[in-house]
């Protein structure tokens, strides 16, 4: 396998409602932070690759219009995935594999404040038989989360103690949405949104973009001190069916995570792609993480959460901290579809 | 149960509601508009002057900041006679259609030509813009109404080749 590694992140800081800006002048200011992060020339960078969803802007093909920000002139090579950004880094990463470049721009945006983002997410269930129901991303989840409490016997305490870890530990991050202390005996005492879910299980709605450089072998060793390999990238995914699928555990993670090689070595943290407190529980099992492992150290989803986003951020908040040297060792993954349907699994690691 | 029809379709309504944020550059030049302005910005890089602005430079991909006003002063470099009738069109048909590069700007957009005959509209042709009565001047593009032709000479080919 060729060595690969991400070698710059940029992110905005996540917002309710972004007015100011159109995607393309969010996309703009992240995109060139990265580029001029990873030192390579814009110009020489191989392959340029997007992830987003035009359900998002009520817009078709708003992703093409995005492309106003990159400067596709001379003509470039270019690709977008109608998904996370985390999967546009997956096909940057099989380029980069093949041999074809040796470097890569990944980058995505999502501004989920221009619609209903509940209602817009039920376009994604099987058109025949659940999406005329509407039933919505929040009461979805609280279906899997009441499964999930009740098989595992684990209770609205500890789903509430990941919120108020998550909130705590995004205090120090600058792109951070939601942050702060807050007490799991008072959290618990709020009503529930959809139960067993309160507001707190919940990510917030969020509008963001976020950019990245991958680079390959000698390149990324000339341009980064200290370069975040990917040792390992995989991803699984689950039947459309909710009914088919059991809730409570993540198959797919456990899957992706076993080709990538996460159990290979000692992980010092994780970014993990839990948009509610109770999937973060699930994933941590499905990956076999044990209390020694330091989950989402950036506050993840529930800090903040741009959809089409929040996933890539979690490969870029790993190998920024692989990079800075915060960890030898790192697993990053992303999620996609209803109820943690689809799942990516990356190892990160320091030269 | 054999003699049931089978299901050969079935309707579910989909309705989702946006409320769409025009961002920086598009709400300077609406907010133009609601003046009887046109605003455009300038590349950095290549010096284009795109009008309306999207805030970027789609061939250099940098931030346009530089404001540009141009007149209502323009060519057409391409047009259509629109005979099919549609739902939604302000007009009845037949309507021109026209590509329309306005003087200091760099890209055309699309724009009725009216007060003038169907065969007397060519490529070159000068026109100008028609505005709704001041008291109707809203940020909207749709303040100006349509384009007709001026008393000018027709511009030459190698002025708007390149915005064909």
């Amino acid at each position: 396998m060729r060595d690969v590694a991400i070698v710059s992140y940029a992110q905005s800081r996540s917002v309710r409602r972004e007015l100011g800006a159109n995607e393309v002048e969010m996309v703009m200011p992240v995109v060139r932070e990265a580029v001029e992060r990873s030192g390579i020339p814009k110009k020489q960078i191989g392959f340029t690759v997007s992830g987003s969803c035009d359900y998002l802007a009520g817009q078709p093909f708003s992703f093409v219009s995005a492309l106003d920000a990159i400067g596709a002139w001379p003509p470039i090579s270019e690709s977008h995935v109608e998904m996370d950004g985390a999967w546009a880094l997956y096909e940057a990463w099989v380029k980069l594999q093949m041999g074809e470049v040796d470097s890569a721009l990944v980058y995505s945006f999502g501004k989920s404040s221009m619609g209903d983002l509940p209602e817009v997410l039920t376009l994604q269930l099987d058109p025949y038989y659940l999406a005329p129901l509407w039933p919505d991303a929040i009461s979805l989840a609280a279906l899997q989360a009441r499964a999930f409490l009740e098989r595992t016997g684990r209770s609205e305490r500890d789903l509430a103690a990941v919120a108020a870890r998550s909130r705590r530990d995004a205090k120090a991050s600058p792109r951070a949405q939601l942050a702060g202390d807050f007490d799991v005996e008072r959290l618990l005492a709020d009503p529930y949104l959809v139960a067993p879910l309160r507001k707190h299980d919940c990510p917030p709605i969020s509008d963001g973009a976020a950019a990245l450089v991958l680079a390959a072998g000698d390149l990324a060793r000339k341009v980064a001190r200290r370069p975040a390999w990917i040792r390992g990238l995989d991803h699984r995914v689950e039947p459309h069916q909710l009914g088919s699928r059991d809730l409570t555990t993540s198959v797919s993670t456990a899957e992706a995570g076993r080709r990538a090689g996460v159990g290979k070595g000692a992980v010092d943290l994780a970014e993990l792609h839990a948009p509610f407190t109770h999937q973060e529980l699930i994933l941590r099992d499905a990956l076999g993480f044990g209390d020694g492992v330091v989950v989402n150290p950036s506050g993840g989803a529930l800090a903040g959460n741009p959809m089409m986003v929040a996933g890539l951020a979690r490969f870029g908040e790993a190998a920024e901290r692989v990079m800075r040297g915060d960890a030898g060792r790192a697993v990053a993954h992303a999620t996609s579809g209803p109820c943690l349907q689809q799942n990516m699994v990356g190892v990160l690691e320091g030269e | 149960m054999s003699e049931a029809k089978p299901v050969r379709a079935i309707s579910t309504p989909i309705r989702l509601e946006y409320s769409y944020t025009a961002g920086r550059a598009s709400t300077r030049f609406l907010r133009g508009m609601a003046q009887g302005r046109i605003l455009g910005q300038r590349c950095p890089e290549c010096g284009k002057v795109y009008v309306p602005p999207r805030g970027s430079c789609a061939t250099c991909g940098v931030p346009t900041e530089e404001e540009v006003e141009v007149t209502g002063k323009g060519t057409v470099t391409t047009f259509c006679i629109v005979r099919i009738p549609s739902e939604n069109l302000s007009i009845p048909p037949p309507f021109t259609c026209a590509h329309i590069l306005l003087d200091g700007a760099d890209l055309p957009f699309f724009a009725l030509i009216q007060e003038c005959p169907f065969d007397q509209v060519r490529m070159g042709m000068r026109v100008e813009a028609v505005w709704v009565p001041k008291e109707e001047l809203g940020p909207t593009f749709e303040c100006i109404k349509h384009f007709r032709p001026i008393d000018e000479p027709d511009a030459a080919y190698e002025t708007y080749k390149e915005h064909l």
